[in-house]
């Protein structure tokens, strides 16, 4: 268990800049998720923290410890890599044990730890093979497994579960989880996937072009998005983003001339801004005296649960969340009401979040009564 | 998915091939044929025929004691020469996969030796390992006949060992480097959080990653110090002092050139033929098996 403070870390490649003057605080047992498109710096700066790769500026701490000049290993931080990087000549047992045999931690200590750690993986049957003679689910097991024996300070994720099938990574995200609960140690997990970042983070990093973005508990990402970029990245579908220009009765008027009723807000008449709406917050059916609000329909997109609607608002991408009888016979034009209360309004030049007072509207409040769990 | 190409008409194909085959028949099948012919007759050394004589030469070879030190010195000499290229190149290739200072030059300048002729190469290190005025002659001052490779066997040998060695240093590194650095990246970074210091992944994690190409270069490496050793034997040593670097290659072209034998050389060069297939077949047997493939 360890905090990492990060301060003004920077990293260029010549002239090249990939990270930017970055601060982050990392507290002790947390679990942090840093999310962002692939090129945006988020690998770069778990290298960074493990001491793969040097820092063009600033300083890092674990524990209170500058580590800059540290040598990975006098670090106490326990990688696992995108593609596992395990040592295709040894056994899984090897493997999971080398760092405690460079250590120099006697042969039968070593076997004892082994054994209890592939045990919790459930790899004790096969701690004799090769990682070529391992599925993909096994193998990234091993490379967590690896991890685990040193019973790091820091756990470090850079990607781990991108090489694996759709039903494979939900299980294994699970079963990280899990363990971050069980071990308690400080997480760094690397992903490009929000799904991964919002079920697993206690908070989210979210980083774009070398810079962060915003940082925040996944529904403090989802509630209120710092800027354009995390409300167009966050979410499945992403939010929609329309462009609008305000009226002189404080009015957003789209690009096609429609004019929708915005939160209350402070900006000047004329001022450029980007209207958002998650999909599901879209009302199908027109205002009360406002028809005029029309989507124009593509195409239709089956979910079971739900039929994601896709089409064209004031010349912007849109997409709308309906109830799935409306799979059947598409309509060509679908009415819609923004709920003022669920809009969020960006700079349309910075692209920074513009606080109104929806802001303060969080997800709502639900009364439940708190049940123990029963025995098992 | 087919990925041969096939023809319209069957002889197309082997139309194509016709060129190889007619140049690997006329220099290698038909001269080996013809060794193997000599080999089993006495041949007249201005010709007019010859008799058939059956495996006598084989008989006498084997009965002749300067031909089994021919034999022992050619071990001798192959052991150590690919051991020493081995090591110095595996060395030098994780130096420059370190990217220490200057890699990138004796990079490029390492594969040179490879492309020198043995007898260009063998007169230079007559020159560095000659005892009354080459590179070495300092060892004489300080103690006066210690090195002379011109009347010491041993001294001789090395010679020779060190020429080859360094023609083959530049080869076997440039296989080394490629192999290195097709090791990824993540294994060693993964190592190196493991706590491995460098001496300690290139012991546990690359090592075990070349052996593919340690063995690869092993039998190029023996197989080519019984054959390419001739040049360098013939320029610097001439197989003495006293027959004492008299490798079986060189023992082929005296005892036929010089000595006239034919037969004899034709007989020696069919046995070293057989030897070094029967080399290969045993590191394939049993070295290979210890070979970790990814």
């Amino acid at each position: 268990m360890a905090d990492i403070s990060l301060r003004k870390v920077a990293k260029s490649y010549g002239k090249t800049s990939v990270v930017e003057a970055l601060d982050l605080d990392i507290h002790s047992g947390e679990f942090i998720v840093v999310l962002g498109p692939s090129g945006c710096g988020k690998s770069t700066l778990l290298r960074m923290i493990a001491g793969l790769e040097e820092i063009s500026g600033g300083e890092i701490a674990i524990e209170d410890r500058v580590v800059d000049r540290l040598e990975p290993r006098e670090r106490g931080c326990a990688m696992v890599f995108q593609n596992y990087a395990l040592y295709p000549h040894m056994t899984v047992a090897d493997n999971i044990g080398y760092s405690l045999k460079v250590a120099g931690v006697p042969k039968a200590e070593r076997r004892a730890r082994i054994e209890k750690v592939a045990a919790t993986l459930a790899l004790d049957t096969l701690l004799d093979r090769r990682p070529a003679q391992l599925s993909g689910g096994q193998r990234q097991r091993v490379a967590m497994g690896r991890a685990m024996i040193r019973e790091p300070k820091v756990f470090l994720f850079d990607e781990p579960l991108s090489n694996l099938d759709a039903k494979l990574r939900v299980q294994m995200r699970i079963e990280i989880r899990k363990l971050h609960n069980r071990l308690a140690a400080t997480s760094i997990f690397v992903t490009h996937d929000q799904v991964e970042a919002m079920t697993l983070a206690d908070r989210i990093v979210v980083m774009n072009a070398g810079k962060v973005e915003q940082v925040g508990t996944p529904l403090d990402l989802w509630n209120r998005p710092a800027s354009r970029f995390v409300a167009g990245f966050v979410g499945s579908p992403p939010m929609n983003l329309v462009e609008a220009t305000i009226a002189a009765d404080g009015a957003g008027v789209l690009a096609d001339g429609t004019r929708i009723d915005l939160p209350e807000h402070r900006l000047a008449r004329d001022a450029a801004v980007i209207v958002g709406v998650r999909a599901e917050d879209v009302r199908i059916g027109p205002a009360v005296n406002d028809p005029r609000l029309v989507l124009g329909v593509e195409f239709i997109e089956r979910l079971g649960s739900a039929s994601l609607v896709h089409g064209r608002l004031a010349g912007a991408d849109f997409v709308v969340t309906a109830p799935p009888a409306l799979a059947e016979g598409a309509p060509e034009g679908l009415a819609l009401t923004l709920p003022v209360d669920r809009l969020h309004l960006f700079d349309a030049v910075d692209g920074r979040r513009i606080e109104t007072d929806a802001s303060s509207v969080e997800a709502l409040p639900i009364a439940f009564e708190t049940v123990a769990a029963p025995a098992l | 998915m087919e990925r041969r190409a096939s023809f319209r008409h069957w002889w197309i194909g082997i139309a194509f091939a016709v060129p190889q085959i007619v140049l690997i028949f006329t220099f290698f099948y038909w001269p080996a044929g013809q060794a193997v012919y000599w080999s089993m007759t006495l041949q007249q050394p201005w010709g007019g025929g010859n008799i058939w004589v059956g495996f006598d030469n084989f008989r006498q070879i084997f009965a002749d004691a300067l031909y089994w030190n021919s034999v022992a010195l050619s071990t001798v000499f192959a052991l150590f020469s690919t051991v020493l290229s081995m090591g110095l190149a595996l060395m030098l290739a994780v130096f420059v996969d370190r990217e220490l200072t200057g890699s990138k030059i004796y990079r490029v300048v390492m594969i040179w030796p490879y492309g020198i002729a043995a007898p260009a190469l063998a007169l230079a290190f007559r020159f560095i390992m000659a005892p009354e005025a080459g590179f070495l002659s300092f060892v004489n001052r300080l103690w006066p006949g210690l090195w002379d490779p011109g009347l010491d066997g041993t001294d001789a040998m090395i010679s020779v060992i060190v020429a080859f060695s360094w023609k083959y240093v530049g080869y076997d590194f440039v296989f080394f480097l490629s192999a290195l650095q097709g090791i990824p990246k993540a294994l060693k970074e993964a190592a190196a959080l493991d706590g491995a210091g460098w001496l300690r992944r290139l012991w546990d994690v690359q090592l075990p990653l070349l052996t593919p190409t340690v063995f690869f270069l092993l039998v190029i490496d023996i197989t080519e110090s019984f054959q390419d050793s001739f040049g360098i034997v013939d320029i610097m040593t001439s197989g003495g002092p006293a027959r004492a670097t008299e490798l079986m290659v060189y023992k082929i072209y005296f005892d036929g050139f010089k000595g006239l034998d034919y037969s004899g050389a034709a007989a020696q060069s069919i046995i070293l033929m057989g030897l070094i297939v029967a080399l290969t077949v045993l590191q394939f047997r049993f070295i290979e098996r210890r070979v970790h493939y990814k």
